[in-house]
């Protein structure tokens, strides 16, 4: 076959060619991935909650909560073992990150005592910010057992006068971490039902 | 060019990284440990191999004054449907991978290839230098990754050879110590090549 001549008709029809191609070629993947995908994040959150409230086996409730200024709402499943809330897991997110924004799973006790912070969705830098994942670092470990709900409590990076070791060149996903963290716990406190009515701020 | 040469030529002579100096972004940015070089380079192997296949294919089909935007539609279809499966069916591997997949398509290695190769050439010798271009990359990655991790964080392939709470030089995990490794490697290389001559 020869080469097609670059006329409009040509350059028109080939171009429309490709792209309605590359399109039917990518819908068909992603029908064909789409489920696979969801079932994997669903696992992924699964995991992440029994590994942030310690392979907590009672029933989960799960909340929607839309803080003031925020623009996503934070998902809280409180933790109830006979019809006491012994605490809770907290979807929360950041949009401070480095990589736009990252998405973490945050547990609590009933008092509002961090029990373990898992990384659900990330995208940051390879060998930098990515330290927040447990396997590349203990940065994240030590936000266990600190508690935000604490009054004069700041959940901040040394840098900004708080209490939390930064990641050496990574002061933004530090940052973002906290920012995440202490979303979850704004979000934990405003729906905790072990606080009595009418006490928040 | 004999078919040897065309899969060999790739990985020293004419290295994508060393010698065309091509792909400089995912170069420089993603080797700060050797695993994560390799890893890279594995990803644009694949998307190298296919992407060349496919436009030595449609090389007729496509007139002469379309043929960037068709080639670019063709490797971002490609890298979108590797990204999508692997999150899909392999979760392990999007775990340590994800990040660099939809870098690939910025990568100038594989529209270089495709301009300057796949739409000139047949079928099979298109997929030999598709293979040997992306195992040059990324043998280059992996070398300037595990040189930044050595130097950068006392580590190699993750494995710490220094006290397990010392730092390396951090400078060397940072962009600057990326283009200070790159040039220090190129400059290794042409010595070595002038002195083989």
């Amino acid at each position: 076959m020869a080469k097609k001549e670059s006329t409009l008709g040509t350059m028109i029809l080939s171009l429309l060619l490709i792209t309605a191609a590359a399109s039917a070629a990518l819908a068909g993947v992603y029908k064909m991935t789409e489920k696979s995908i969801i079932e994997v994040q669903n696992q992924k959150k699964q995991q992440a909650i029994q590994a942030v409230l310690h392979d907590f086996n009672g029933d989960l409730q799960r909340v929607g909560v839309l803080l003031d200024g925020d623009p996503d709402s934070v998902y809280v499943s409180l933790a109830y073992q006979q019809d006491q809330c012994v605490g809770a897991a907290v979807e929360t997110y950041t949009k401070k990150a480095f990589g736009g924004s990252f998405t973490l799973m945050v547990g609590f006790d009933a008092n509002g005592e961090i029990t373990g912070t898992e990384v659900i969705k990330m995208a940051e830098t390879p060998g930098l910010g990515d330290k927040i994942n447990k396997e590349k670092s203990d940065f994240s470990k030590q936000f266990v057992t600190m508690n935000p709900a604490e009054a004069n409590f700041d959940l901040k990076v040394k840098k900004d006068g708080g209490t939390v070791d930064a990641i050496t060149a990574a002061t933004i996903s530090s940052r973002a971490y906290c920012d995440a963290v202490n979303r979850a716990a704004k979000a934990f406190d405003a729906v905790n039902p072990n606080k009595q009515g009418g006490d928040n701020e | 060019m004999s078919k040897m040469q065309i899969l060999l030529k790739g990985i020293v002579k004419e290295n994508p990284t060393f010698v065309l100096v091509l792909g400089m972004c995912p170069s420089l940015g993603v080797t700060t440990s050797a695993i994560n070089g390799l890893g890279m380079g594995l990803a644009t192997t694949f998307v190298l191999l296919m992407s060349n296949i496919l436009i030595s294919m449609l090389k007729n089909f496509i007139p002469d004054k379309v043929r960037i935007p068709a080639f670019i539609v063709v490797i971002a279809t490609f890298v979108s449907i590797v990204d999508l499966l692997i999150q899909g069916f392999v979760p392990a591997l999007a775990e340590s991978l994800g990040l660099f997949i939809p870098l690939i398509v910025v990568n100038c290695i594989v529209l270089g290839r495709a301009e300057a190769f796949a739409s000139k050439n047949g079928v099979v010798d298109s997929a030999l230098d598709g293979i040997g271009m992306g195992l040059g990359f990324t043998c280059a990655l992996t070398l300037i990754g595990l040189c930044r991790e050595m130097l950068g964080t006392g580590s190699a392939f993750g494995y710490k050879f220094i006290a397990p709470a010392a730092d390396g030089i951090l400078v060397f995990v940072l962009a600057p110590g990326a283009f200070l490794v790159l040039g220090l490697l190129m400059a290794l290389i042409r010595y070595l090549q002038k002195a083989n001559k």
